[in-house]
Order: structure tokens, then C-alpha cells, then sequence
């Protein structure tokens, strides 16, 4: 502990000897630390993201959805929109006809793995089709966020060979501003992920293989909350 | 096959090792083309995006405020991480942090860590030490993992492998992993290593990652992965340790937004990496550390010159971008880094070893231009030049050479009439006198045809008519 503490200081004093002049200002705020905001067309100024010139992004009062669908097919992934609890376990059954092992944390589609906290981690590993709910996505990428709240065990989200996960369109904000700067800007959360598509590498001469570690497919349900 | 081993203590020597690159012109085809493509597609994603260079101004101001205000940002996260739970450790190089590395996972029996991919824990050479101690530390990237089975460092700070073709993964696959020698398909090759990786990380004690950022604000880190490992190795393992290079300090989360839109637009083009992972406390009954680490990055905040690069978000553009780097391949540079990036920042941890790297550039300045951060990379190249012709570095070659330059150029007269002899001697000189054993640039490369007649001639001619002054 001793040592720690000796080398804490040495960083810290090094650091404050080195501190390179004159001091540069945080853009917009320098006051800011705790303090969530939402912006502009880079976060900092201005009332609402200048995407619009954006090819085919929609206009403030559109649904942003079309274009999260389409960001979401650049990113390996795929989407449906569903009316009813109905629709969403006959979708997830279509998709996924061979699963056997599905594990739920949504009461629309229920599984047959339950999913409680302080499971261990690894009894996910041969979850075939796990389905979750998002309450937050970007647009631009086409992600959605998922913590350790959504997923109840936050292994569940990388070991199931397959995701489903449901969000509700009026949940889908335009950019990463909007995210950081609104929904998760009281974020308390262990662990929390955005997911963009499922898991892929380009590591062997550049060709796209998805389900390299993690989900090898991302499939986004569009439904409201408290589907029946 | 493994092209290269890795490099000594003795200096490195670019040129050399490059030549062996493209020895085998279907390495250096495959490479120009493939990195070359990740250049196009970041081409493509900032053109799309009409507020890229408000986006660069304000990334690059985040950086300089945080840079400029480090102690008071790393006392922040320090006390935001330790509010959460997390065990905070500081360490003053590489040695430090492989020692608290060991001592955690001693003091809890670990004897199989899964990793996901840290230029830093590679800059401490990291699992060189734990493997001394009796500790795997198991890559969990494809592409790291590859390099790490080729007994080869990553060649690129986002694709390790990406010297590597089909071909030679399937070789080394079928020796480590029992595959088919002659199924390269990289579907295939991916496959089997998932296979082989998962019941690792179900056995492992302990999972690591580095960091892309750190929030002084919340006290999280985030990680930005595309195949999910560094989720898996977060989530799984009991214990997990995460190793943050003290420059990776952001302000406030929002400013998270800002750099995310630009990292994997920069690095491969798409608006995100698939996993932003986000680590802001131990799960429940789990353990969770931070180690802080400078190894000499406290040095470089005090260079007036060279502090900039501090600025850097890994996300490897300027060696996509580089000519130079395209054509030879990372593990031509010998160190943990490659590339423009590379060569600004090897130097400063052994100026000797690397004295050869600033050389190993044209300065054509593209690298600055792609930097999402601003950094002048070019600038510092040119800066480390001098920096290490004044610490009596200069390669044989160029000391010679310069030496006669200066003489020239200091006397117009001379420089004059040297012009004169100059051209009507390259007219005469057959290619092998210039490119000769002493000049390794010219080696594979034709030496362009000179011109008819030089600049001052040329003028005299065409527009002293004109009643212009020369």
C-alpha cells in the first residue's frame, strides 16, 4: 500500500510540473463536472443535431426509425416492428425455429431459462436466443443500450448465441449527444453497453464474419412498452 | 508464416525489415490494399457527415483542456471510482503495473486471465511477465490472438493481423488449434477460434481489458470492441483489472458523444464500434481495478513539443493514411506502435533503439490531416528528426549527405552552379549509383527521369521576358 501511495504522488506531482501552459478552456463549460446538459450540433452549442444534411436523415418532427433500420442492416443487423406480444413470440419463433434454449428478462416472449440476479455468470453459455429490452437507442449507429438492469445478468447479453432485443421507437433519439446528454446521463449502472449489430471481426484479410465472440445476430424488435 | 520475430534491444532498422515485407509481393499487395480500404471507407463516413471538422475542433479542445488540467482530472476519477467500488492503483511504468497485475492475481490464486486488447498492457509487455510467474494471460481479440500464437507483436493498433494473409492463419491454426491446413476461409478460420476460445473464458479467474476513455465525471471506463471479448471477459470473470494510460482522461461523460462519433468513423468507417462497453463498478460479488499508468507520459506533458500526441485516441487513421505504412507493414517499425503514430511515439521510450523511425516517413503530411484529434503528427515527425540528429543519432547516410548540403545551400553561388553539374550528372548516372546499398529508399523504386533543364534555366527562358525579377 505504501508503495502505491509513493507512486500516486510521484504521478500526480510529475503531472503538475509538466502541466503544459497557457491552459486550454473546456469547450462551451469548464465548470460542467456533474452536471447533465443536452446540445447541439456537436453537443455544445445550438439547439438540436445539424444531421439533416445527413443523407436520409430525418428531419426534427420525422420518426427516426427508417434510418435506425437502415444504419442497423449496415451493421450486420436486422429489424421488425411488431404490434402485439403475439406478433413478437411468433417473429421470434420464425426467426429462430431450431433454439432450444431461450432465456427471457421481457414478459412478452417468454423463455424457457430464467434469468434471475446473482445467477452465475457462466449457466449463459448455452443460451441459444436470449431476448432483452433496450430503453434507449442512437439512430446514427442504429445501437441500443443495455445494462446490467436490462440484462439482469450482464454475461447474458455476449454468451447467447443469439439477441433479440425489443425497444420502443419513441425511445430512439437522433445522436450520441442526445444519449450521453439525456438518457444516460443519470446512469448508475455496473456495466452497460451499446450494441451496434452483433459481434463481428474484419481480422482475417478484411472480410466481415459476424459472431466472432459475442451475439452472431442482432435482431431489433420495435415495440412499445407494456406490449399485450 | 511468421515474416518477423521480434526485435532486440539493438536499434531497429526499418528499412531493412520492410524490404523483407515485400520480399513477398503478395503480403504487400494484400496489406496496401486492405488498409488502404479502411482509409476509403473513413473517407466515405466523414464526408457524410457535414459537422466533421466542428467535430475534430471541439475532440481536440476536450483533449488540450484535459491534458492541461491533468492532475485535477485524474484526482476526479480517482475519487469517482473509488466512490464506486473500484479498487484505483497507480503505477509509474511498466514495471509497476506488471507488479500490481501479479500481486492481484497471486493474492487470489489466478492462473488464467482472458484479455482484450491493450496497446498499453503491450507497451508494459504485460503477459511477457505474468507468464513468468506461472499466469496466462490469453488474448481474446481474433487478431490479437493470432499475433499472439505467431509469437508476433499487433501490426496495426486496430487489425493486428492485418500483415497476415488467409493462408498463413490457417497454417498457424492448424498447428495450434488442430484445424484443416488447407481450409483458409476466414468463416471457417473465425469459427474454430471462437469454438476454442469460449470455454476459456468460462474457466478463466479473471478477465482484463485497457481503456479508450476514462470519465473523470463518473469514475467508468469504456471499451470499444466489434467482436464483444472485452464483454465477455467484463462480465464473466469474477475479477476484473483494467489498465488506463493516465492521458486517457475525459471530463465529463457527455464528451463521450464527441469522441465516439469520431473513433471507428476514423478507425473503419461505421458510426460506431459494435460493443461500447461501459465499466463503472464491480458487479455484485465481483472485484473491479483500475490501474493508472504513466510510463513516461508525465515526461512527454512537459515537452513544449511533443506533448500533443498525448492527444491520441488510438484509432489508427494516420497509419492507414501513411504511404510509408501501407507499403512496409507494422512490424517493420519494431516497437509497440506503428505507423506515423508509431514513430512519434516509440522514440520517446527508447530514443536509441528507435532512432531509425523518424526516417521512415516522406512527411507528406496526410496524417495530420486524417488525425479526428488534430494532433500535427507530421510536425512532430519532422520535430524528432532533429531531435535525434542533435542527440548524434543520424543514420550514416543522410549525416553525409547533409553535411554537404548545408555547405551548398549556404552560398547561393555554389548552389548555382552545383544545380547545373547536378542535373547534367543525373542525366548520366545510371539508377544504381543513386540507388545504391547506402540509400535503402531506393530499393524497389525507379528514380523519376530528371528534367530537360533546371528551374533557373527554365525561367531564363520562359518568363524573364516578361520583365519579372528572378
Amino acid at each position: 500500500m505504501n508503495v502505491n501511495m509513493t507512486a500516486r504522488e510521484a504521478i500526480l506531482g510529475a503531472v503538475r510540473l509538466a502541466l503544459p501552459k497557457p491552459a486550454v478552456a473546456l469547450p462551451d463549460e469548464i465548470h460542467f463536472l456533474g452536471k447533465p446538459r443536452i446540445s447541439s450540433n456537436v453537443g455544445y452549442k445550438g439547439e438540436l443535431p445539424d444531421l439533416e444534411k445527413v443523407a436520409g436523415f430525418p428531419a426534427p418532427e420525422e420518426s427516426l426509425v427508417p434510418f435506425f433500420e437502415k444504419q442497423l442492416v449496415a451493421m450486420g443487423g436486422r429489424s421488425f416492428r411488431v404490434g402485439s406480444a403475439m406478433e413478437a413470440r411468433a417473429k421470434a419463433t420464425e426467426l429462430f425455429p431450431e433454439a432450444r434454449v431461450w432465456a427471457s428478462t421481457v414478459p412478452e416472449v417468454p423463455g424457457n431459462r430464467r434469468v434471475r440476479a446473482g445467477d452465475s455468470p457462466g449457466s449463459f453459455a448455452d443460451v441459444d436466443v436470449a431476448v432483452v429490452r433496450s430503453r434507449l437507442g442512437v439512430a446514427e449507429a442504429a445501437a441500443v443500450w443495455l445494462d446490467s438492469e436490462d440484462l439482469v445478468v450482464p454475461s447474458l447479453g455476449v454468451l447467447a448465441q443469439h439477441l433479440i432485443v425489443m425497444i420502443d421507437p419513441s425511445k430512439i433519439v437522433p445522436t450520441l449527444h442526445e444519449a450521453y446528454g439525456g438518457g444516460l446521463s443519470g446512469e448508475t449502472n455496473p456495466y452497460g453497453v451499446f450494441m451496434a449489430g452483433p459481434s463481428a471481426t474484419g481480422d482475417i484479410e478484411g472480410v466481415i464474419i459476424h459472431g466472432a465472440q459475442g451475439a452472431r445476430s442482432l435482431i431489433v424488435l420495435f415495440a412499445e412498452e407494456e406490449l399485450r | 508464416m511468421s515474416l518477423f520475430r521480434m526485435f532486440g534491444d539493438k536499434p531497429v532498422d526499418p528499412q531493412d525489415a520492410a524490404a523483407r515485407f515485400i520480399e513477398d509481393s503478395k503480403h504487400e499487395e494484400a496489406h496496401d490494399r486492405l488498409v488502404w480500404a479502411m482509409r476509403t471507407n473513413r473517407d466515405k463516413a466523414v464526408a457524410a457527415l457535414p459537422d466533421w471538422e466542428d467535430l475534430r475542433s471541439v475532440a481536440s479542445q476536450i483533449k488540450e483542456h484535459t491534458l492541461t488540467h491533468l492532475d485535477t482530472y485524474l484526482e476526479h476519477f480517482e475519487a469517482a471510482a473509488t466512490a464506486n467500488g473500484v479498487h484505483v492503483h497507480w503505477a509509474r511504468d511498466g514495471a509497476e503495473h506488471n507488479a500490481i497485475v501479479v500481486q492481484i492475481f497471486e493474492e487470489r490464486g489466478v492462473k488464467l486471465a482472458i484479455k482484450s486488447k491493450s496497446m498499453l498492457q503491450e507497451e508494459c509487455g504485460m503477459s511477457e511477465s505474468l507468464t513468468k510467474h506461472g499466469i496466462e494471460a490469453r488474448e481474446s481479440d481474433l487478431g490479437e490472438r493470432i499475433q499472439q500464437l505467431s509469437h508476433e507483436r499487433p501490426s496495426h493498433i486496430v487489425v493486428p493481423s492485418i500483415h497476415q494473409l488467409r493462408t498463413d492463419v490457417a497454417e498457424l491454426f492448424a498447428k495450434h488449434l488442430g484445424t484443416d491446413p488447407n481450409n483458409s476461409d476466414p468463416h471457417y478460420l473465425a469459427e474454430s477460434m471462437r469454438n476454442d476460445a469460449r470455454p476459456q473464458f468460462l474457466r478463466a479467474q479473471a478477465g482484463m481489458t485497457g481503456a479508450n476513455f476514462a470519465i473523470a465525471e463518473t469514475g467508468a471506463i469504456v471499451v470499444c470492441t466489434n467482436e464483444g471479448n472485452a464483454d465477455i471477459g467484463a462480465t464473466v470473470p469474477p475479477l476484473q483489472v483494467c489498465s488506463i494510460g493516465i492521458e486517457k482522461l475525459i471530463p465529463r461523460q457527455i464528451d463521450l458523444a464527441v469522441m465516439l462519433r469520431m473513433l471507428s468513423r476514423s478507425a473503419l468507417g461505421p458510426p460506431m464500434t459494435q460493443y461500447t462497453t461501459h465499466l463503472r463498478k464491480p458487479r455484485p460479488g465481483a472485484e473491479l481495478h483500475f490501474i493508472l499508468v504513466d510510463n513516461k507520459r508525465s515526461e512527454r506533458l512537459g515537452s513544449k513539443e511533443f506533448w500533443h500526441v498525448l492527444k491520441c485516441i488510438r484509432c489508427g487513421a494516420c497509419m492507414n493514411t501513411c504511404p510509408v505504412y501501407r507499403r512496409s507493414g507494422g512490424l517493420a517499425y519494431g516497437g509497440t506502435y506503428s505507423g506515423p503514430i508509431g514513430i512519434v511515439l516509440d522514440p520517446a521510450f527508447d530514443p536509441h533503439k528507435y532512432h531509425e523511425l523518424p526516417f521512415h516517413s516522406s512527411l507528406c503530411g496526410s496524417c495530420s490531416e486524417v488525425c479526428p484529434v488534430k494532433i500535427d503528427i507530421a510536425d512532430q515527425i519532422y520535430k524528432w528528426r532533429r531531435e535525434i540528429v542533435s542527440q548524434g543519432e543520424l543514420p550514416a547516410v543522410e549525416q553525409a549527405g547533409i553535411g554537404v548540403l548545408g555547405e551548398v545551400l549556404a552560398h547561393p553561388g555554389l548552389f548555382e552552379a552545383t544545380e547545373t553539374v547536378g542535373l547534367r550528372t543525373l542525366k548520366l548516372l545510371p539508377n544504381a549509383v543513386l540507388a545504391n546499398r547506402l540509400n535503402p529508399w531506393t530499393n524497389g523504386r525507379k528514380m523519376p527521369v530528371p528534367a530537360q533543364t533546371t528551374f533557373r534555366q527554365w525561367f531564363e527562358d520562359n518568363r524573364r521576358r516578361d520583365g519579372e525579377d528572378a
